[in-house]
């Protein structure tokens, strides 16, 4: 029971965090139709900027700022500079280069960073609350991590629904030719969903991190995670990438916590094909026909 | 390769066979002339080729990425691994190699049947997925797999044959590591001849009318699932091999091996010379075993200390794959090419073999002019009906 319990509060916080990843990857993928396998090493990145913000003796807060805003500039660079080249030009070249982009953030940060492993503090508490007695595996800053990506999803909704911005941008993402034609500026739009998708992946990063370890290679795993997740959701929708992501964190870690942590990334990719084969339009999508 | 001999013969396999015995002998005098050091590293070269030229023939013949060629290999590898461990007599090499390879197409055939129901970045996320998943297996089986540690790979004793052979070739005896570098440059120039081949055959063109276009091809009476189960198979199995000389060469196979930077740095390999190219596979695999020195001995004299020089190269890696793809798509090989059509081109009427359709810097048929295409879109033409109707 006790077990139970752990597995299952530790999948809640981990679903919140592949949640917040996948709905980086569907934000980018909804707008320029690239899966950004870059999100990982981006992220990463942004995480380092917060350490060294916060080795340097300022406080946690100002470095949990700091990657965000790092991560919104870095974002609409690689769009700008990177991806609008080669949007609309195949599948292939958009993969092959955010995984080039992959291998060139590792390898700056472990250049800049250097690549043992480093501990990143925690604003809360990272032991469990005491709740009657026994030790309930939630921790401070787990709760704090659902509460982020809860708030940040209901900022996000607030922006598409309900703002002139997210309006256009949602306008871009479902027709460009036609937005361009009625005055919206798509390019920047696209980068401005670029920019956001990045900081939303920042978040991931930093609660991942959190009261953990970072190294160059920390967010490899999270980004098939998050891939996952998404594809669960449909890859098209982001209330599916929340759902999804829960689904996963909860099924990983089950996985990990009765059978064994190495096996977490065989059950993901397990997970995967089985959707991509059985319902490849994903488990909560709202179009009926899509090829994959 | 072929297409850089086009006039040595009409019938494919004779060329190839013919380029196959100048490379062997070349390969044969440069193994024969280096020091060990250069002999192992030849040896790196040799596996990575085989497996950047058996994901060059699924990625830019058949128009599937995968991102997880990695993992083949790891299969490969430990299938040798079991085979050359402590169990006495030990199994004759033909029987571990073609073990590695038979084990890596059957996990190849189960992972392309559900591939071949994927497209672009679905197949990339599931071959990604693929390569983080693999070594973990071995941790979890640690008592068979031998867990973090890995399994150490007896290298096997020449056998006699051929060190009488070699003796009476170049009057040296062979030593284990050295054999090992010319079993593997032999295997690389079999794998070779076998892809070039495949690709010039039936096989070949229907993996590129399923590359190019899906319902032209499937109105033409092919099978998409079985000719892109067939690539991935020869594919994965080419990986497997691959795999296999790899653990004989590190003496050493162990989950550290197989991260998923191995399965990017083929990719890297692949895109560097030129999506589809076997020359391009082998000029991008010895870029890979090459340019580390280079570039560490680089990073040394401008003050960087030892753990980051080596972070240099992948650095460089990556900045060079992104460039490529946005100045060049064609690769080295593929960019060389259009080079020397349109050269041939502009020379007038005397060159009537290129038609005003060609597209030289298209990234996936650097040897057939004839198919106008985007050039920077190595897989389906693009319509603007295209992303409506997946959206």
């Amino acid at each position: 029971m006790q077990q139970l319990l752990t597995t299952t509060l530790t999948g809640l916080v981990l679903g919140a965090v592949y949640a917040a990843f996948a709905l980086a990857l569907v934000m980018i993928w909804r707008s320029t139709r690239v899966v950004n396998f870059a999100q990982a090493p981006m992220a990463m990145l942004t995480t380092y900027i917060a350490l060294v913000i916060i080795e340097a003796g300022h406080s946690f807060w100002l470095g949990f700022v700091a990657a965000l805003l790092a991560g919104l500039v870095l974002g609409a660079v690689v769009e700008r500079v990177l991806v609008r080249p080669v949007e609309g030009k195949g599948d292939l070249n958009a993969v092959i280069l955010t995984l080039g982009l992959f291998i060139v953030l590792h390898s700056v940060a472990a250049l800049v960073f250097g690549s043992r492993y480093r501990s990143f503090p925690a604003p809360f508490g990272v032991r469990g609350i005491e709740v009657g007695g026994t030790t309930v595996a939630l921790t401070g800053f787990g709760i704090f991590t659902i509460l982020a990506v809860v708030v940040v999803m209901g900022l996000l909704v607030l922006l598409f629904r309900f703002t002139d911005v997210g309006l256009r941008m949602r306008a871009s993402a479902h027709s460009p030719e036609v937005a361009r034609l009625l005055g919206v500026r798509v390019g920047r739009m696209l980068t401005l969903g670029w920019a956001l998708a990045a900081v939303v992946g920042s978040l991931a990063g930093l609660l991942i991190a959190g009261g953990g370890l970072v190294h160059p290679g920390y967010m490899d795993a999270v980004v098939v995670y998050g891939f996952v997740a998404a594809v669960l959701g449909g890859l098209d929708s982001p209330g599916g990438a929340v759902a999804g992501g829960v689904l996963l964190g909860l099924c990983l870690s089950f996985v990990s916590g009765y059978l064994g942590s190495e096996l977490v990334a065989m059950a993901a990719l397990l997970i995967l094909v089985a959707v991509l084969l059985v319902k490849p339009s994903g488990l909560f999508a709202t179009t009926a026909h899509r090829r994959v | 390769m072929p297409a850089l001999r086009p006039r040595l013969g009409s019938s494919p396999l004779l060329r190839h066979l013919l380029v196959a015995l100048v490379g062997g002998a070349v390969a044969l005098a440069v193994l024969t002339a280096v020091d060990d050091f250069r002999a192992g590293q030849l040896a790196a070269m040799a596996y990575l080729g085989i497996a950047a030229a058996g994901l060059t023939v699924l990625t830019g013949l058949n128009g599937q990425l995968s991102l997880g060629h990695g993992a083949f290999m790891a299969i490969g590898a430990y299938t040798a691994a079991l085979f050359l461990g402590d169990v006495e007599p030990a199994a004759p090499l033909a029987v571990v190699l073609l073990a590695a390879t038979a084990v890596a197409s059957l996990v190849g055939l189960v992972v392309g049947l559900a591939a071949a129901r994927l497209h672009g970045p679905y197949l990339a996320g599931a071959t990604l997925a693929l390569a983080v998943a693999v070594p973990g297996l071995a941790i979890y089986f640690g008592d068979t797999l031998g867990g973090e540690q890995g399994l150490s790979v007896r290298v096997p004793e020449p056998p006699a044959w051929f060190a009488d052979l070699l003796f009476f070739l170049t009057a040296v005896d062979p030593s284990r590591g050295r054999f090992v570098a010319y079993l593997s440059w032999f295997v690389l120039i079999v794998v070779l001849v076998l892809l070039a081949n495949l690709s010039q055959s039936r096989v070949g063109r229907t993996w590129r009318a399923v590359r190019d276009h899906e319902v032209a091809a499937e109105l033409a009476g092919i099978s998409l699932t079985r000719a892109r189960v067939v690539a991935f198979v020869v594919s994965a199995a080419t990986a497997g091999l691959a795999g296999a000389l790899m653990a004989m060469v590190v003496r050493l196979t162990a989950p550290s091996g197989f991260t998923l930077t191995l399965s990017l740095t083929l990719l890297t390999a692949v895109v560097l010379g030129g999506l589809g190219s076997l020359a391009g596979a082998l000029i991008g695999a010895a870029l890979l075993t090459f340019l580390p020195q280079v570039v560490t001995g680089i990073g040394s004299d401008l003050g960087l200390d030892d753990v980051q020089s080596a972070e240099l190269a992948p650095l460089v890696y990556g900045v060079v794959m992104i460039l490529v793809i946005l100045l060049a798509p064609a690769g080295l090989v593929g960019t060389l090419q259009g080079w020397r059509l349109r050269r041939r081109a502009a020379a007038g009427p005397a060159a009537p073999a290129v038609p005003a359709t060609a597209r030289p810097s298209d990234p996936t048929r650097p040897s057939d002019p004839t198919r106008p295409s985007d050039p920077t879109h190595p897989t389906h033409p693009t319509h603007p009906t295209d992303k409506a109707g997946r959206a």
